[in-house]
């Protein structure tokens, strides 16, 4: 096939599989939203579940996580501060950093990891075994079934779980704040406090639900795409995981330019 | 519950007498034709067993009747009601009524055995959760899964399997119930209590009944009518009696175990399975 015929069906692959995100993502939010407005009522108990697998399950992880990126982030900034004297705007260079990128970026990593690839191998396996095919033969849409529970639960994690890493970021960059600037606690937690506006933390928490909407959908949907043999499941959550990686990054780059050009001067 | 205890006579005359009537069914994977024009009816309260060889077009067949696939062409009647034609949710209101028992079982292996029927009462009706319970154990009962609740589906054997996933697919009282190869994997004493089981259904509930397999065995003992696909085209339809009567070639070739002969080109084999020309031959 000519190159031209190869990049083209490829970005026409690629645009499809963006489109059957779009529905999926589409249908699970009309049946968070809009269903139960028309009677159709919806199962909050499946999203709880969820959102105890998705959330509480993984803070300790992020914990860890973000303490370590914070810290990290305090070495890396005051490496290059202290030549300009300025080392005391380390703590505002963390909060800054965690709050706009780092937080949202590195628990969107987490839950790809934990969430992301769970979310495949446990459809795909649904539709090795014909558990998909048996809820349609039932009426239980599967994307109402399977896929609605994980979109709430996600939506409302995600920006949960980005605001404990920012905070557990700021702590580990208090860390070396304490130990090796001149910082005590009280005043690492002003200087973070004066240093962060109140745009720093919200445009950190939408990219933190768009994400998690992003690694949602890619989930189900390399689950529902699997081919028939247990391999396949295995093939499916590797997918899962890279490609929601890439479009996690992508959408990333989306946000952080929009919120860059609609910057108030 | 939601048994429908009106007697036959007092339904509409459509619908006591054909439970399924299929009208030049076509049915096509991407390009693939797998269903050439199919024709048939099935009575209310009968049995039809699909038999076919693998490639023939049965499971196809059968996940178009349950509503799995859309034909490309052709009609689908259930219960009076032209099923392509309905929107999505007078489809559901008929896929209340049938109950489908898949291939492996396909029981959800996150839920208990017990949760796993009493998930379409828990979703689409209003009962509380002592009458659910109360109608797993009647389920369970009927298919000889006393006291199995609380078992998870991996501890169940191949056979115990099959039986919970009638269970559940009897939890809605249906009036239909389709098998994809009940017998498929299970020893021939595990096989035949079940072919028991569908008898005793066949009975007691004078459901209309339809199984997929290439048992023989089975088929001769719970039919009523069998059909015989052969690359996706019925060769023939009739009692049990006719069809072992037949003297149709393809028939006895199926009915009398004959093998294929020996082949060993690839496009042959192709051919052989589905009655296509492959495209590419030298």
């Amino acid at each position: 096939m000519p190159l031209t015929a190869s990049i083209g069906e490829a970005t026409i692959n690629g645009l499809a599989y963006i489109g059957g995100l779009a529905r999926l993502t589409g249908g699970a939010a009309s049946a968070v939203f809009i269903e139960p407005l028309r009677g159709r009522q919806f199962r909050f108990s499946r999203a709880v579940h969820q959102a105890m697998a998705i959330g509480v399950e993984a803070l300790p992880i992020v914990s860890l996580i973000s303490f370590f990126v914070g810290t990290i982030l305090a070495l890396q900034g005051a490496y290059e501060l202290r030549t300009l004297g300025a080392l005391q705007l380390v703590a505002s260079a963390v909060a800054i950093s965690m709050t706009r990128e780092l937080g949202p970026l590195m628990t969107a990593i987490v839950i790809i990891g934990r969430s992301g690839s769970s979310f495949a191998a446990e459809i795909g396996t649904m539709k090795v075994n014909e558990e998909i095919d048996a809820l349609e033969t039932m009426a239980l849409e599967p994307v109402n079934f399977l896929v609605a529970p994980k979109f709430l639960a996600m939506i409302l994690m995600a920006p949960l779980l980005t605001t404990w890493a920012d905070f557990m970021g700021v702590l580990g960059g208090a860390l070396f704040g304490v130990s090796n600037a001149g910082f005590t606690l009280g005043t690492y937690f002003t200087a973070t406090l004066k240093a962060l506006v109140l745009r720093d933390i919200v445009t950190g928490l939408i990219k933190s639900v768009m994400f998690g909407i992003v690694i949602t959908a890619v989930g189900c949907q390399e689950g529902f795409l699997t081919g028939l043999g247990s391999e396949q499941v295995g093939r499916s959550t590797t997918s899962a995981v890279v490609k929601s990686i890439f479009l996690v990054v992508i959408v990333d780059l989306i946000f952080t330019a929009i919120f860059y050009f609609t910057a108030p001067r | 519950m939601a048994t429908d205890l009106t007697p036959k006579s007092e339904s509409s005359p459509e619908t006591a007498e054909v439970a399924i009537d299929v009208k030049n069914l076509r049915v096509k994977y991407g390009e693939r034709e797998i269903l050439h024009g199919i024709n048939f009816e099935i009575k209310a309260g009968e049995t039809l067993v699909i038999l076919g060889g693998s490639g023939s077009g049965k499971s196809t067949l059968l996940r178009t009747l349950v509503g799995l696939e859309l034909p490309s062409s052709g009609e689908l009647w259930i219960r009076g009601q032209n099923f392509g034609a309905l929107s999505e949710e007078k489809r559901d209101e008929i896929r209340k009524k049938v109950g489908m028992s898949f291939q492996g079982g396909a029981l959800f292996g996150s839920l208990s055995v017990g949760d796993n029927v009493a998930l379409p009462l828990r979703e689409h009706t209003r009962l509380d959760e002592s009458t659910i319970e109360i109608v797993v154990r009647l389920k369970l009962d009927q298919v000889g899964l006393s006291g199995f609740e609380n078992y998870m589906p991996a501890q169940l054997s191949g056979g115990m399997k099959k039986r919970a996933a009638i269970a559940r697919a009897l939890a809605m009282d249906p009036e239909i119930l389709f098998f994809d190869e009940p017998s498929a994997g299970l020893d021939p004493i595990i096989a035949a209590g079940l072919d028991e089981l569908i008898l005793k259904l066949k009975k007691a509930f004078r459901m209309t009944i339809v199984v997929v397999t290439h048992e023989l065995a089975s088929a001769y003992l719970i039919a009523d009518r069998m059909i015989l696909l052969d690359k996706g085209v019925i060769v023939a339809n009739g009692t049990v009696a006719e069809l072992r009567a037949s003297q149709q070639p393809r028939v006895r070739q199926f009915l009398d175990r004959v093998p294929e002969p020996e082949i060993s080109e690839e496009l042959d084999y192709l051919q052989m399975l589905t009655g296509e020309t492959p495209p590419l031959r030298r």
